[in-house]
């Protein structure tokens, strides 16, 4: 392999990786905080309004680490693809700089909105700042996913003489049906964080016996939303999605699946190493024909192998692309489970003292990190060889004018600085759960005053 | 519509440069007037609610390079290879230093966020204006609109040039110096007591060496790129930057002299508008010049999207900017004024 298109390819899987991290937490707590505040008014318990606090102060931490990483994401397709960003920037350019211009500021501007005028804006208006801190994350979202996939399936566009895409439809750019199906699923995969992380801080309050009442208050909600979030995942979108998959990048599915050869009624490999090189699949364990019915709604159907297809068609690296879907699948039907026993507690009135799920509750919340960082990367790896997908390859998107040594001190670069981000990071959410909502509340309440009065 | 999409994503770059240029101003002379911990959170606070707003900016400014003139997005983020990369990093360790200061109430932590916040914007502000330096100088590129600088090679303005050389250190020091100005002014104007006396001060000693600097820059810019005066020739009408250039840095230091604060931090911000608008001038149609002759140039016109692209473009950007533009009215209605004087004990 080339090795500066190899240093570009990690360069942005790296960055984007750690980015995601943040932006699928504050994406998943803002409906949270907008159930939080609902609540707030309905009961009229003030505890609701703190609970909110303490989020909205989580949701500005991981902002805030969210732009800082951001910011390298929007650059990095000049520096590290220029010739991709040459050739589409006709096209994705616009939802990009729309990202930019539109949901950027108004994430900002709502976000300040929202942390500092609660005495002046009053109950609903303090609702409406936290309803537009909701949309303006879930609006930033859908152009990225807008974005992602345009380049997974191309669509409005044209190709200029000198080889460049330009856009023909705006709208049809926007509502490109891949667009929508991956927003759903994704913005599900979100949700699933913010109602893990959610109810994990919870189970974590109600075993060390602190903020008992928030605890009850972030569990309750966290496992409704964490339940709801999971199963969405799994059926319609993601069944959705692979169906989707299936039709328009089938070596991608068959590779996924780590079917090598084309079967009538295809078995569903559930776990197994699958040996490139051999192309069959070690220490399989498999549930017969259903992968047939999956992907065409019939046990008899027929799926086409990667042996449908010419070799320089299939998926660059197999192994990664299976194990990554293998592993958002395997960790998806752990959280349905996990959530729906939680559901179940809840509903019989025994989850609070139930210690043991607590515990589950408290150690899960990885999961959904796992699990989303996962299906990006079926996603992304799944795409190649191309960039945009049958009329791009990527082999011909970096910027061939930066070697690989150049690209290699920029990505130790970012590997050395994250690190020191992640720390840092750890250290203050750490800090601010320990803390709990009673005192976050009475700092943001501070910070506004002097805001308010400066 | 391209010489419109020109204007526009130079508008942008220059409310960067306004907005987020006091930022970076006072993080500059951040450990040069502050003298206690207490001196040093209020320059923090003075651009607390609005730096994130301001550098913003940058970010759309971006993508709008990106979707409008692709060509120069992808030609010269990959020739700028390493010092936008470093630039990427200095925006993170800036963020870091002004956001998590309040966080982490230890001394220490607070000494090292002073540090990365100060150093970082120092380094900021020669970067950009490094980087202004070689757009204004012209890069390596020939037929194929291709480029890579290294961060230096022999330190002069021609032939295989570097991200430095003298001329483009020239203009980085030329930066920090007339942010340095910005930043003092903009700290002068939202504080009081001590820490406003030695903004005020330091501003007014620094305004004649940005004097001086402005009046080199001139030749020494005709010096290396001659073609630079071609559209002032042309259209003498232009002529009018550089006039206001040297009336608003009278101003700025009439003004701050006389304690008038708020003007002074406004003729700033008018000095840093026509310099640049000046240097757009000298520049159009050019985007990116190249050293090796103007046939090599990438311009606006080949290096724009399509024209749909550039009409649907003008809808949504024109809502965008209005729906920014208010809320920027009403930020800095809520935030105007001087700061409250603040003792620790609210502190954490």
């Amino acid at each position: 392999m080339n090795d500066a298109l190899f240093l570009h390819r990690i360069h942005f899987a790296f960055t984007i990786t750690f980015h995601y991290l943040f932006p699928q937490l504050t994406m998943g707590l803002a409906p949270l905080i907008v159930i939080l505040k609902t609540l707030a008014i309905k009961t009229g318990n003030d505890a609701y309004n703190k609970a909110a606090r303490f989020w909205t102060n989580v949701f500005g931490i991981n902002f805030a680490f969210g732009v800082l990483t951001g910011i390298p994401m929007e650059f990095e397709f000049g520096t590290n693809w220029s010739r991709f960003s040459q050739l589409t920037g006709g096209v994705i350019g616009q939802p990009l700089a729309m990202e930019g211009t539109f949901s950027f500021f108004l994430e900002s501007a709502f976000l300040g909105l929202f942390l500092f005028g609660e005495k002046k804006l009053g109950k609903w208006g303090h609702w409406c700042a936290a309803f537009l801190v909701f949309l303006g994350s879930w609006l930033s979202g859908f152009f990225i996913i807008v974005t992602d996939a345009w380049m997974q399936h191309p669509v409005a566009y044209t190709r200029l003489p000198n080889g460049m895409f330009s856009v023909t439809s705006f709208w049809g750019l926007l509502t490109n049906s891949w667009a929508l199906i991956q927003y759903a699923h994704n913005m599900c995969g979100a949700l699933a964080t913010g109602a893990f992380v959610m109810a994990a801080v919870g189970a974590f309050y109600l075993l060390d016996h602190k903020h008992d009442d928030y605890g009850r208050i972030f569990l309750r909600v966290g496992v409704v939303a964490g339940v709801i979030a999971s199963m969405a995942q799994g059926f319609p979108t993601g069944d959705l999605h692979g169906k989707y998959l299936a039709k328009h990048q089938p070596p991608t599915i068959a590779a996924m699946e780590g079917l090598f050869k084309t079967e009538t009624g295809a078995p569903m490999v559930i776990l197994g190493q699958p040996d490139a090189e051999h192309q069959r699949i070690d220490n399989p364990i498999v549930v017969n024909k259903v992968l047939s019915f999956l992907v065409y709604g019939t046990t008899t159907a027929e799926v086409q192998g990667l042996n449908a297809f010419p070799k320089d068609r299939w998926p660059t690296n197999i192994p990664l692309l299976y194990f990554a879907y293998h592993i958002m699948v395997g960790l998806g039907t752990v959280m349905i489970a996990v959530m729906a026993a939680a559901t179940f507690l809840l509903w019989r009135r025994m989850l609070y003292g139930a210690r043991w799920m607590l515990w589950f509750i408290l150690l899960c919340f990885p999961l959904p990190y796992i699990a989303n960082t996962a299906g990006w990367m079926t996603a992304e790896v799944g795409r190649q060889p191309w960039l945009v997908y049958g009329l791009l390859r990527t082999t011909q998107g970096y910027s061939s004018n930066v070697n690989a040594s150049n690209s290699l001190f920029t990505l130790l670069g970012y590997m050395g600085l994250y690190l020191m981000l992640g720390i840092l990071f750890i250290f203050i959410m750490q800090r601010e759960v320990f803390r709990g909502p009673e005192q976050t509340s009475r700092h943001s309440t501070e910070a506004e005053i002097q805001i308010t009065t400066a | 519509m391209e010489s419109i999409w020109f204007i526009l994503v130079a508008l942008m770059i220059v409310a960067y440069a306004v907005l987020d240029g006091f930022d970076m101003g006072a993080g500059i002379l951040h450990l040069l007037i502050a003298r206690t911990d207490d001196d040093r959170h209020t320059i923090v606070r003075s651009i607390g609610p609005v730096w994130d707003g301001n550098e913003v900016w940058l970010i759309a400014g971006g993508g709008t390079l990106y979707f409008a003139f692709p060509v120069l997005y992808a030609v010269s983020f990959s020739g700028f290879y390493l010092p936008l990369h470093i630039v990427l990093w200095l925006l993170i360790l800036r963020g870091i230093g002004i956001e998590f200061r309040t966080h982490l109430a230890n001394p220490v932590a607070a000494s090292l966020f002073d540090g990365l916040f100060a150093l970082s914007s120092f380094l900021l502000a020669l970067f950009f204006g490094a980087a202004l330096g070689n757009v204004i100088r012209g890069v390596s590129m020939g037929a194929d609109q291709s480029f890579f600088e290294p961060l230096w090679t022999t330190l002069l303005p021609w032939g295989e040039t570097g991200i430095l050389d003298w001329y483009t250190i020239f203009t980085g020091l030329f930066t920090v110096i007339a942010l340095m100005t910005h930043g003092a002014l903009w700290v002068s104007h939202k504080t009081r007591g001590d820490i406003r006396d030695r903004a005020s001060s330091l501003a007014d000693r620094v305004l004649p060496v940005l004097g001086i600097f402005t009046i080199v820059g001139v030749p020494l810019t005709v010096f290396v790129r001659p073609a630079t005066v071609r559209n002032y020739l042309e259209y003498p009408v232009l002529f009018v930057f550089p006039a206001v250039v040297m009336m608003t840095l009278v101003l700025a230091w009439k003004w701050n002299r006389s304690g008038r604060e708020l003007p002074a931090f406004m003729a700033s911000s008018t000095y840093i508008v026509s310099a640049l608008a000046g240097v757009a001038a000298a520049l159009y149609p050019a985007l990116l010049p190249s050293s090796y002759g103007s046939q090599f140039d990438i311009t606006i016109f080949n290096a724009a999207a399509g024209s749909y692209a550039l009409r649907v473009g003008f809808i949504w950007w024109g809502l965008g900017m209005a729906l920014a533009t208010g809320y920027f009215i009403f930020l800095y209605r809520m935030y105007k004024g001087k700061l409250q004087q603040e003792s620790m004990e609210t502190q954490n």
